[in-house]
């Protein structure tokens, strides 16, 4: 019966071995979205003591983190300038966040929109051609109507850049073959 | 004494002594294949959802961007499950009736979390982390497959170790140009290897041996 002893050993051996591996797989630590039994809401990420400002975050500038002036009013100027880099940056994110329902021109004839989303309106207007640049970092923040906001979904900086490549795309509709440098105009008829 | 067993049995036991080599590579060669089969690491394996969320639809279909709802994927190691908040961008106005999705209106009602489940879960003692693959020019492709045609997600690699490394050895094989990380179906425009090993150099991505050196995955 002894070795009958040492393979009941074995075999227990063999099952706490197990278990250790299981507790590193999956130790007892809070990892992003891990659910909690500790707290009642079920969410081991804590809301925010109110009033807490993280470092850096102090968001002062009123102009840059919410599009309006001092008076309440959209700005009208931008708060950084403009560059190649900030346009090419702005069409990756429009592209992103906006083309589901404004599609690429502006034009508010995208997908979610053919699927039944209410239609916006076109960028191409004179109303929001008129617009300062301060009102289009304000929807973006604060939605308008029925269009959602983009606060939680997009940083301040690149709202602004999203600004900036709608002024590029209504600058777009508007353009005519004079607008094209003469070296570049063969390239249009080419690339169609 | 008679001899108790057959003279015959001399061969059978020298065939067996000589055998065992091969049964025990044998056995070896299941455990390893098992090891890395579908069945262990549960890879191509359809999880259950509260809501059956379908990348299919809304990827495939609709041509969404990963980024519109796993927004922090290019910036943290965590590539974030959207919240509801995300979802009700859409599905206030879209499907708004649907039963399909009573969960996700309750949710936003209650505030209450959807409870998701996992599907691709490494080790707590692994470091993994999202941002430096994707900035590096890692596709979404390449570690989770056509998420564009999966109506319920799955686990598309192992996620074993081997598999880390296999990249971290020779990533000119995977690496693309930057602007196609969140493509589907990317073909690169010419040969692959050329390509990855200008990206390499372009993307300053490190040698192989700090990849694979254990403090890189195990810290
Ligand atoms: C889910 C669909 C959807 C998405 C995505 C979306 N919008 Fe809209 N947007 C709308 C709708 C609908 C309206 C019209 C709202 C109304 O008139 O009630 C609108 C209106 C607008 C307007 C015009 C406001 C006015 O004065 O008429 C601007 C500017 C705008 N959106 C910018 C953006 C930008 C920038 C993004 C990307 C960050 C974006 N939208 C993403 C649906 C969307
Ligand atoms: C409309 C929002 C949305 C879009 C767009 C989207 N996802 Fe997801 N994704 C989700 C949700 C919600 C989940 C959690 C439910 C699930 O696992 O199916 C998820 C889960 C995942 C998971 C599994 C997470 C886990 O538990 O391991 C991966 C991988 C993933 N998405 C990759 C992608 C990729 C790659 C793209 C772009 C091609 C993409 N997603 C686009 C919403 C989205
Ligand atoms: C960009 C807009 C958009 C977002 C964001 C979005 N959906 Fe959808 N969803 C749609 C559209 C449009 C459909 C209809 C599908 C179709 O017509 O192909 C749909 C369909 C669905 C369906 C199928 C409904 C049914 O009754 O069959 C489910 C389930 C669903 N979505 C879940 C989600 C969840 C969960 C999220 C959040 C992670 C989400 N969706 C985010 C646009 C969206
Ligand atoms: C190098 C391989 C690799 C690439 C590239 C990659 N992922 Fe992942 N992804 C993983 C692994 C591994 C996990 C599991 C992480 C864990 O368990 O900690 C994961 C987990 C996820 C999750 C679950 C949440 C999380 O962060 O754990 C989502 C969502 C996701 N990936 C989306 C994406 C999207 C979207 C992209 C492209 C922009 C992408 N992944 C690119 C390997 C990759
Ligand atoms: C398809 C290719 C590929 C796969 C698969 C892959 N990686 Fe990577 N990984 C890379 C590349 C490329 C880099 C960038 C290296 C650099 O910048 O020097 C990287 C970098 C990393 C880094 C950061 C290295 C550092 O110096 O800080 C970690 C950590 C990492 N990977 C972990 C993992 C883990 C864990 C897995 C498996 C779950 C994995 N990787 C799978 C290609 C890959
Ligand atoms: C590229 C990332 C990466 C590197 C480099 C790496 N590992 Fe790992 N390691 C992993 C992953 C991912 C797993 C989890 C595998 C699994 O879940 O099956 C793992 C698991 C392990 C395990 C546990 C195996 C088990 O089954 O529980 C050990 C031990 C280990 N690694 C040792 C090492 C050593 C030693 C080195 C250095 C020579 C090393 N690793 C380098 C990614 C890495």
């Amino acid at each position: 019966m002894r070795t009958n002893y040492k393979l009941g050993a074995l075999v227990l051996a063999v099952a706490g071995l197990s278990a250790c591996r299981q507790d590193m797989h999956d130790q007892p630590k809070y990892i992003p979205l891990r659910p909690s039994e500790f707290f009642l809401d079920g969410r081991s990420a804590r809301p925010l003591v109110e009033g807490t400002i993280a470092r850096g975050h102090l968001n002062d500038d009123t102009a840059y983190y919410t599009g309006k002036g001092a008076d309440g009013k959209p700005v009208a100027e931008f708060p950084f300038p403009v560059t190649k880099e900030v346009l090419l940056r702005g069409q990756q994110r429009y592209n992103v966040y906006c083309t589901p329902c404004h599609d690429r021109t502006g034009n508010g004839n995208g997908m979610i929109v053919r699927r039944g989303y209410r239609r916006p309106p076109t960028y191409n207007s004179d109303r929001l051609r008129e617009q300062p640049n301060g009102y289009f970092y304000d929807v973006i923040t604060n939605g308008f109507g029925a269009m959602p906001d983009y606060a939680a979904q997009i940083q301040p900086q690149d709202r602004w850049a999203i600004v900036a490549y709608i002024r590029a795309l209504q600058l777009s509709q508007q353009a005519s073959i004079n607008d094209v440098p003469a070296e570049a105009r063969g390239q249009i008829g080419a690339a169609k | 004494m008679s001899q108790i067993f057959h003279h015959s049995t001399n061969t059978f036991t020298r065939i067996t002594l000589f055998g065992a080599v091969f049964i025990l590579g044998f056995l070896g060669w299941v455990m390893f294949t098992l090891n890395g089969s579908d069945y262990v690491t549960r890879a191509t394996q359809a999880r259950e959802q509260p809501v059956p969320f379908s990348h299919a639809h809304h990827v495939g279909g609709l041509g969404v961007d990963c980024r519109y709802c796993h927004t922090t994927v290019e910036t943290s190691g965590f590539a974030n499950i959207p919240p509801t908040k995300t979802c009700m961008n859409c599905h206030s106005q879209i499907w708004n009736t649907s039963p399909t999705l009573e969960p996700v209106r309750a949710s936003f009602r209650t505030n209450q979390s959807i409870p998701w489940t996992r599907v691709n879960d490494l080790p707590d003692f692994v470091y993994f982390n999202h941002s430096i693959h994707v900035n590096k020019g890692v596709g979404c492709e390449v570690c989770h497959g056509r998420v564009d045609k999966m109506p319920l997600m799955y686990q598309y690699n192992t996620l074993q170790m081997e598999w880390c490394l296999n990249c971290h050895r020779n990533p000119e094989k995977y690496v693309r140009p930057r602007e196609f990380v969140t493509t589907m179906g990317y073909q690169p425009a010419g040969d692959q290897e050329e390509i990855g090993r200008k990206l390499v150099a372009e993307y300053k991505i490190q040698d192989a041996r700090t990849l694979t050196s254990c403090s890189t995955c195990h810290r």
